[in-house]
């Protein structure tokens, strides 16, 4: 069974963002980037597949500019077999990056996709939904559980107010949630594999995608902040101003 | 023409608030709005949503391959119907963010999730960077397909509103997946996104055994929701569906009591919008406090049941 794994290259989790001045985004350059952590989770997922036998190959696939290659190396150390970057400029939206993913898997016929939920960056929660859809396969979203049983897959998923089993047939897109499992550390012997590995470039016109964007952001601010309050001595005053001032009990 | 439908929350008996949230940011948007109830036996939940003020037609599908809320059925659904809209809405949640996706794609439209204002017929504001940026983005695609963040828009009334209901024919069961079990954490307690009042506790709390012996009795009192911080659920003290914050729920109470929590970004980002919140922290300098209306320094395994005692006087 081949698995193809999507992954995004996003600001690193522990940075904090700031809104450029001219609101025309967020800062990004001289910024840590990382692999979206939902991401890292999904080729986890992969490669313990592999371990267990159930899988053959792992293909990961990142859509964006050069720089993205660092991060499929990163993917490549900790266990995928080879990599795709799809390389464009153009700033990608979730639509336009399950165009490209279905292109690939048109090309890969992968039995497995997994992706992230979402990007901590956009966080926008589509993209999964969206290949599985091009290409007419069942999707298991939220995943905390993954369980392979021949041609098709369980998979018990994260809703509001608790869990949920389904069963889909294969071929399918499966998407992470936090805890389907805990990525491992890449070691410095898997750094230096993942440099002799595979990794394939190609372009959206190759691909005959149109990824032009349907979205035009017009303005990004920063949110209003609140105001710190104040601190009380104990709780009785704590009671007092929640029952007088702030009249919520 | 704003034609809009709403894609309602629902157990097939009655309507989730979530509906009504979404009802609220339709009603920015100005025009006729249906609902839809895509269910199984679900005809009191369709009875229900035309009750809502301001819903024009409910339409029902009520089939047993939708019962179970399944994407692939529901998408098939929503596709057949969606052409005869201007704008598309589903609350953000589970259920939304799973189907609508997969709606979009089908129609090559790029939603746009999780608005938290709506600006005009096609500019909306929503949330990224886990609320660490609003971005205003214009959509140009002729069919608005759009989630919404249920804490941003005050819920309508559910009832005061008389909308005709109307059946609809669903297209046949997809095959491609099907439904399992279903685990819901049983709890006397409010949902913790729909409560008012929140005490949530993070990895000060020490154990689960804590959050059972010293917050829930805080709970009980003031008849809240329990929630926690990603630490608490990543420590293993309770379960994740407790979780508030960028990677858990999004809540916005009247009154949230944060305890034992020192307030990373991932956690502010999922309250920080509340009414009032209050913060109960051994730690003067976590950055809980600078969120807080009302902060307590001190020892929680003394202040929280001084507190319960405080509120029974």
């Amino acid at each position: 069974m081949k698995v193809l794994v999507g992954i995004k290259r996003v600001v690193d989790f522990n940075v904090k963002v700031r809104v450029k001045a001219d609101g025309s985004g967020v800062e990004t350059a001289n910024v840590k980037m990382s692999m979206n952590p939902f991401d890292e989770i999904a080729v986890e997922e992969a490669v313990r597949l592999k371990e267990s036998g159930a899988a053959t190959e792992i293909v990961v696939v990142s859509c964006g500019p050069l720089a993205c290659q660092e991060t499929l190396r990163t993917a490549l150390a900790i266990g995928a077999d080879r990599a795709i970057l799809v390389e464009t400029q153009v700033e990608l939206q979730p639509l336009a990056v399950a165009k490209l993913l279905k292109a690939v898997c048109l090309k890969e016929q992968p039995t497995l996709v997994i992706l992230g939920k979402q990007a901590i960056d956009d966080d926008a929660n589509q993209t999964g939904q969206m290949l599985s859809a091009l290409m007419g396969w069942p999707q298991a979203t939220f995943a905390s559980k993954l369980k392979m049983e021949g041609e098709k897959a369980q998979v018990t998923r994260e809703v509001d107010g608790g869990l949920e089993t389904i069963s889909i047939k294969l071929p399918a897109v499966v998407t992470t949630d936090l805890r389907l499992n805990e990525p491992r550390y890449v070691t410095l012997p898997n750094i230096m594999k993942a440099k002799k590995k595979t990794l394939e470039n190609l372009k959206p016109e190759a691909l005959g995608v149109d990824v032009s964007p349907r979205l035009s952001t017009l303005k990004v601010v920063e949110p209003g902040k609140r105001k710190a309050g104040v601190k009380v001595a104990d709780v009785k005053a704590l009671v007092e101003k929640l029952r007088n001032d702030a009249k919520v009990l | 023409m704003t034609q809009i439908l709403v894609v309602a929350e629902h157990d097939n008996k009655t309507i989730k608030k979530a509906t009504l949230n979404t009802v609220a940011a339709a009603q920015k948007l100005g025009g006729e709005i249906h609902v839809l109830i895509a269910g199984h036996q679900a005809g009191e939940a369709a009875k229900a949503a035309a009750q809502i003020p301001g819903v024009k037609k409910v339409l029902l599908a009520d089939a047993p391959h939708l019962g179970e809320f399944l994407a692939e059925n529901v998408a098939a659904l929503l596709v057949q119907i969606a052409k005869n809209y201007s704008h598309v809405l589903a609350p953000a949640t589970s259920n939304g963010k799973n189907v609508m996706p997969r709606v979009a794609a089908l129609l090559d439209v790029q939603q746009i999730s999780d608005i938290s204002a709506v600006e005009s017929a096609d500019t909306f504001v929503r949330p990224i960077y886990a609320g660490n940026a609003l971005a205003t983005v214009k959509s140009k695609d002729s069919i608005k397909i759009i989630t919404v963040r249920t804490t941003a828009f005050d819920a309508v009334p559910a009832t005061g509103g008389n909308g005709t209901v109307e059946t609809v024919q669903a297209p046949a069961d997809s095959g491609l997946s099907s439904f399992v079990t279903r685990e819901v954490s049983k709890s006397e307690r409010p949902e913790l996104t729909a409560a008012k009042i929140i005490v949530s506790g993070g990895r000060g709390m020490g154990s689960g055994d804590n959050f059972t012996k010293v917050l829930e009795p805080l709970a009980d009192k003031l008849g809240a929701a329990m929630g926690a911080s990603r630490a608490a659920v990543d420590a293993g003290f309770v379960p994740n569906d407790w979780q508030v914050g960028q990677t858990g729920k999004i809540v916005a109470p009247d009154l949230y009591v944060a305890v034992g929590i020192s307030g990373a970004i991932q956690h502010l980002a999922g309250m920080k919008d509340s009414r009032v919140i209050v913060a109960i922290n051994k730690d003067e300098e976590a950055p809980i406090f600078q969120v807080a209306d009302f902060g307590v320094v001190g020892d929680l395994f003394q202040l929280v049941p001084s507190l319960v005692e405080e509120l029974k006087k």
